[in-house]
């Protein structure tokens, strides 16, 4: 039997919860879960508090198979003790829930800062009595060993954390994140929130992923309460992700180049970059297109006559992109700073399930389109490009080659697009009938659940939303991919040099406000 | 490498022969406010950006500001990696709590005169965030604000036209 229907048939099915199934399990049956993950069967997808709760999603990676398991109670088994990528998501259970995942074995503050006023937001919150014990870093010991402690302010125009070195003369030994400096309480906020709010609150988790987040929490409220959205509106949100995800691989290789000195490619690629963004404002009104994808459809039909602007911004890259492709290929220079760089061992990807490019970079092949097959990527037709040598040039290679698959997706969209309510294809904005491009939500009159994994340009982001009766939000948790990347990272920088963190953490480029929420 | 230098000496700049319609207004609005640094400090203009708290989309759109098409640095204008040399600071977010003491560091660590543009619409009071145990509400609740820049994010242009109204007030 497949492992997770194993699991599956030993725990008592929740009613609607879709697509895929829920069961509330014992003590025993949770440990048996855990097992899963240490004998490499299955990846966990995210592990979130609720009320009087602990739930936890399970991926079988031969079969695309998901499950959740849920513990009740104020305790439950730690995950993280025997399986590393969930510590973190254990430490912020108890920040911001206050239960008590048992053996968990780094029980330090991670969100909670001690700055809130309250402890244990989301659970039975308790006011907080004066400030905080500092925070203690883990011990380094050994002779010649210094610290160089970072941020949370940064040089650059960049995202707050803090990152504690300790170094050997040039060389990192440890590298330890402190994260949660951006920690916006957005969970709390969704709770009670009405489904349009906590939308656009979604959208907000990080900037960079707003129509991938969208569309994420949108699929769950949709699974939740069974509404199918319009034909037209599957196909602009696929359109829309794929913009998104061109934007950003051509900021990160123009920002992993800028790292290694070489401005010609940070110049080059923010041009495409910025094309890409004056494509996206021509055809949906906003350059990031924020709050475009709603929960039923989109909130507004394509612009009139933009699908040419798609079609030069593609032949632009078609056109442009070679030589640069070039440039980073034969620049000794530039690949003697990413080659080598940063190595993240296959085993450590599959461990922590990374996705995105960090995983695709050492051959976890995994991506959410494919596996979760959600619609229109079933009909389309790309491939997902995977590599092995785990280092920065792999990741780099990743953005590369996932570039030229959104070219060949935006294309296949604008040719196979739906039509909408206007005989021409396009309505003009705004003026679409509804129905057309946003199906009606009604209000569920019972409780009901839904989940869905998204791929954003960075990796999948899980979502996992109950709804009350009267349609407003009881519980959402949003899942960044940077949970399972940021802990890599304090890996693979092992053994470089620390000029080379910079580099390595651009062709991570992890979330700090997705992660810390 | 040399081919792509080569026609790039050649070919027009991005930043002049832009198809977009707003290139022209834009040159000109980026010319206003070095002429307005130039005049009232004398030099360039150092601006040093802190996200308090932000989704990151706002640090998106400063970003692009440095891309070709605005290519701030032409203008005098630059982003600097110390508040100690910044002469304005660019906040963005809410002001989460957990970043309200390394914000106010921040402003202490910047020399006077100073001034203080808070970006986005969640740095003028919270915006979608206010309310939350864990955000302080805007930029204003932690250290005086010159300027609010709205938008969600602001658009690159916004922001050249925020800063250029600073000037012009100061
Ligand atoms: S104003 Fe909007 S884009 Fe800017 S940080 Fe706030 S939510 Fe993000």
């Amino acid at each position: 039997m497949a492992p997770l229907t194993d699991i599956a048939t030993k725990g008592r099915k929740v009613e609607g919860h879709r697509p895929w199934p829920r069961v509330v399990v014992t003590k025993e049956v949770w440990r048996l879960a855990i097992q899963e993950f240490v004998e490499a069967r299955a990846t966990l997808l995210g592990l979130w508090g609720d009320t009087g709760a602990a739930h936890m999603a399970l991926l079988d990676e031969a079969s695309n198979d998901i499950l959740v398991v849920t513990v009740e109670g104020r305790e439950f088994p730690s995950v993280g003790k025997l399986h590393p990528p969930a510590i973190r998501l254990e430490r912020t259970i108890r920040d911001l829930y206050g239960m008590n995942p048992v053996g968990l074995p780094d029980t330090r503050p991670w969100l909670d800062h001690g700055v809130w006023g309250v402890k244990h937001p989301l659970g039975a919150r308790k006011r907080s009595s004066g400030p905080a014990a500092p925070y203690t870093f883990l011990p380094v010991e050994g002779e010649g060993l210094h610290q160089i402690p970072v941020g949370p302010v940064h040089a650059g125009i960049i995202e707050p954390g803090h990152f504690r070195f300790t170094a050997n003369g040039e060389t990192v030994v440890r590298l330890e994140e402190r994260l949660g400096y951006v920690h916006k309480g957005i969970e709390s906020l969704m709770t009670g929130a009405s489904i349009d709010k906590a939308a656009q609150l979604a959208g907000r988790v990080s900037g960079d992923s707003t129509v991938a987040y969208a569309l994420a929490f949108s699929r769950a409220v949709e699974a939740a309460l069974g509404v199918e959205v319009p034909p037209r509106a599957v196909w602009l949100r696929a359109l829309m992700a794929e913009l998104e995800r061109l934007a950003n691989h051509f900021g990160d290789i123009g920002a992993i180049c800028n790292d290694a000195s070489f401005s010609l490619m940070y110049a080059e690629c923010g041009i495409l970059r910025e094309r890409t963004l004056r494509a996206s404002n021509a055809c949906f009104g906003h350059r990031l297109m924020r709050d475009r994808v709603v929960p039923g459809g989109v909130a507004a039909d394509l612009a009139k006559d933009c699908v040419e602007g798609l079609r030069a911004l593609v032949e632009t890259v078609r056109r442009r992109f070679p030589e640069l492709i070039e440039i980073y290929d034969n620049t000794a220079s530039l690949q003697d700073r990413t080659v080598t760089t940063g190595y993240l061992s296959p085993s450590l990807a599959r461990e922590f399930g990374a996705g995105g490019y960090v995983g695709r970079a050492s051959g976890r092949a995994f991506d959410a389109r494919k596996a979760a097959a959600y619609p229109p990527y079933g009909e389309l037709d790309f491939t997902v490009p995977v590599f092995d040598k785990g280092d920065v040039n792999a990741r780099v290679w990743v953005r590369i080659r996932e570039i030229e698959q959104s070219l060949a997706l935006i294309e296949q969209i604008i040719e196979r697009l739906p039509k909408g309510a206007s005989p021409d294809g396009a309505s003009p904005k705004g003026t679409s009938p509804m129905g057309t491009l946003r199906a009606d939500l009604g209000t569920p009159g019972e409780v009901r659940e839904g989940i869905a994994l998204v791929e954003t340009f960075r990796g999948d982001v899980l979502v996992s939303i109950r709804i009350a009766a009267d349609g407003t939000i009881a519980r959402c948790h949003l899942r960044d991919p940077s949970w399972f990347q940021w802990p890599l990272l304090e890996a693979v920088i092992e053994g470089n040099i620390v000029a080379d963190f910079p580099l390595c953490n651009k062709s991570f480029n992890c979330s700090y406000s997705g992660h810390d929420l | 490498m040399r081919r792509l230098l080569l026609k790039n000496l050649l070919r027009h700049p991005v930043t002049e022969t832009a198809p977009e319609p707003d290139g022209a207004a834009l040159a000109e609005l980026a010319a206003n406010l070095d002429r307005a640094a130039r005049r009232k400090l004398g030099r360039s203009l150092a601006i040093r950006e802190v996200d308090a708290g932000s989704c990151n989309g706002c640090e998106l759109e400063i970003h692009a500001l440095n891309n070709a098409f605005y290519d701030l640095e032409r203008f005098g204008l630059r982003f600097v990696a110390s508040p100690r040399h910044a002469d304005v600071l660019l906040v963005t977010g809410p002001v989460t709590k957990n970043m309200r003491e390394a914000l106010a560091r921040t402003y202490r660590a910047t020399p006077d005169p100073k001034w203080v543009v808070a970006v986005g619409d969640c740095a003028v009071n919270g915006g979608i965030f206010a309310g939350s145990y864990a955000v302080e509400g805007g930029v204003r609740s932690v250290i005086p604000v010159d300027l609010h820049i709205k938008g969600c994010p602001p658009t690159p242009e916004d922001l050249l036209k925020g800063l250029l109204a600073l000037l012009e007030g100061i």
